[in-house]
């Protein structure tokens, strides 16, 4: 190569950038090539959606609003709990696939190369959050489909709904990641995942926390998806949002935080 | 690429040291490989190989040692040592869930070619490793042999100077085997240094410049292929009968010989030369023994390796290793 014409140093930001993007690139060709997996986890929401909308509907939605209500009134309410279910149940993805890289030759093959070491984890996380957000939009579909309508939300709700679904993904994401790095295999990181789909339904995505018997109320309120959900149900329907905001924020940021260290930290560690 | 480098060894190791727990794998290994030789790493299984394979090509730490790998310091700078090297290891490499195509543009992406480069790299490489054929199919659904080579085709995309190939033939057949010797030799003849594992002693001796003989964490014996077998005695010209009372008369006569009666063969200590073989079938005449067979034995890596590798579970390990 000559001096003269070579480009110039590429900085350490642009070839990371560029690394984590061919990593993401990967990670979109095998979703795009076994749609499969994500589509498999995403029939537990949906099917959850048109169970509890058309054969449990009747007897659900005597149970919110003090009587009175009918199904529409539990369409409502049920919508936004099952979108947070839903990122909860895509994101198992993430871990799966990311332990199944790690438990695979070629993770040592990327580690002997001069890439960006970060760039395998990010192409990982991005590429999920992209999914679960397609996801959110089929899930959303089938709900408008079946006669969801946002009630009371402007523009600016919009938007904050929006970002909170993106930062509850980021959050659950890295979790996710984190699980697929501690999991000796794709089997054990599933099942270690379990409690991504688990939580939410004892949350207050089906019934109102205080229609929960008493000793699983701590259980639905002391965990993130029921203050999630709640601040989506109070941004799309108009309903009492309270401290619930806050509190769903701290569960996101604290959960990334959480999950980006531990992922880094099992990442960085000699493999066996 | 740097012109210092070329004087400096390729590999260069001192008092390599790696224990997990209080299992000492690698005990104090010194290593060097010149540029543009081949350099391999022999041994039974458990010796060792394979963490020093692991600790030259950056993928884990050593825990003493000073170690430099294409004249980088690999502590100090292992992102320049990954610059410089390949590897291919134990297990296969290669991404199962995209195509053959894909895999080698993904290597190519990471190298940070250009689109074009990238494309052209894959293409000259998948057709000198004879997968033009399959690169549109999915890895996953290729022969062992295919995926050997696909790997090793990965690992060449940055036209690396130095290359890791962890026993990687272990598990072919003999035609494969034999097609991995002939790309090894290509490399060298490129000016490529090559770091090679091994348990197959034929292996080493066929393809490479030096060799050191690993066994409980150390460095058993090294050397040429040639200064090896001069280590151990072990030549022999082997008689054998199919007459029991022909070779009862003949084991009496050739009191020198040792005795194999199950095989009904006797062995002569012998160099192998030509006058010292001559000597023996004169005095094999005037004994009057007539033997059914006759076969002249040079000592072999074979040798070597069992003679250096626990003489104490070397039975054992006979039928073990060659299978």
């Amino acid at each position: 190569m000559s001096a003269p014409l070579a480009p110039a140093r590429p900085t350490r930001l642009s070839l990371a950038v560029r690394d984590s993007s061919t990593m993401l690139r990967r990670n979109l060709l095998h979703a795009r090539r076994y749609p499969s997996m994500t589509l498999n986890l995403l029939l537990t929401p949906i099917m959850l959606l048109l169970l509890f909308v058309y054969v449990f509907g009747g007897v659900m939605s005597a149970g919110i609003g003090g009587g009175g209500a009918d199904r529409s009134d539990y369409i409502a309410y049920l919508v936004p709990g099952l979108l947070i279910m839903t990122i909860g149940s895509t994101v198992i993805g993430a871990a799966i696939s990311v332990s199944m890289d790690m438990t695979e030759g070629l993770i040592a093959r990327f580690r002997t190369m001069a890439v960006y070491r970060g760039s395998l984890l990010v192409g990982h996380v991005v590429g999920s959050v992209l999914q679960v957000l397609a996801s959110l939009v089929l899930v959303g579909a089938i709900a408008v489909a079946i006669g969801f309508r946002s009630t009371d939300a402007s523009a600016l709700e919009w938007l904050a709904a929006f970002g909170l679904i993106a930062l509850f993904t980021l959050a659950l994401t890295w979790i996710a990641v984190g699980m697929g790095m501690a999991s000796p295999n794709p089997e054990a990181a599933s099942n270690m995942a379990m409690p991504l789909i688990l939580l939410p339904l004892i949350s207050s995505a089906f019934v109102p926390i205080d229609a929960i018997p008493g000793w699983f109320q701590p259980i639905a309120e002391y965990q993130p998806f029921t203050p999630a959900i709640e601040t989506l149900r109070g941004l799309l329907l108009g309903t009492e949002i309270g401290n619930n905001w806050w509190i769903a924020l701290v569960w996101c940021v604290g959960l990334t935080a959480l999950g980006y260290r531990w992922s880094t930290a099992l990442f960085n560690r000699d493999p066996k | 690429m740097t012109t210092t480098t070329s004087h400096s060894p390729a590999i260069a190791a001192k008092g390599l040291r790696k224990a997990y727990g209080d299992k000492t794998v690698l005990d104090g290994i010194d290593l060097v490989v010149p540029a543009g030789t081949v350099f391999s790493l022999l041994g039974p299984n458990g010796a060792g190989k394979t963490t020093a394979v692991k600790i030259l090509s950056t993928l884990i730490t050593a825990d003493a040692g000073e170690l430099r790998v294409g004249g980088h310091d690999l502590a100090a700078d292992p992102q320049a040592v990954r610059a410089a090297i390949g590897v291919t290891g134990q297990f296969s490499a290669v991404d199962g869930l995209i195509t053959g195509e894909e895999n080698m543009l993904l290597m190519a992406d990471l190298h940070h070619l250009s689109r074009g480069e990238g494309r052209r790299t894959a293409t000259e490489l998948l057709e000198r490793f004879d997968l033009l054929e399959a690169a549109k199919k999915p890895a996953s659904t290729y022969s062992g042999g295919m995926k050997r080579r696909l790997d090793i085709a990965m690992t060449l995309v940055g036209g690396p100077r130095i290359i890791f190939l962890d026993e990687p033939t272990t598990g072919l057949d003999p035609r494969s085997r034999h097609n991995m010797w002939g790309i090894i030799r290509e490399l060298v003849s490129d000016g490529v240094t090559v770091f090679l594992t091994t348990q197959y002693l034929e292996e080493a001796d066929e393809l490479a410049d030096r060799i050191a003989v690993l066994n409980d964490g150390k460095i058993a014996a090294q050397g040429t292929a040639e200064e090896l077998k001069r280590l151990i005695p072990g030549g022999h010209v082997r008689l054998r009968f199919t007459d029991p009372s022909a070779y009862q008369s003949a084991a009496v006569v050739l009191r020198e010989a040792t005795r194999d009666d199950e095989a009904l063969a006797l062995q002569i200590p012998s160099g192998g030369s030509q006058r010292e073989l001559r000597s023996i079938l004169d005095w094999l005449d005037t004994a009057g023994v007539e033997a059914d067979e006759l076969t002249v034995h040079t000592p072999d890596l074979d040798d070597v390796f069992f003679a250096l590798t626990g003489p104490a579970n070397v039975r054992s390990q006979t039928k073990e290793t060659v299978r």
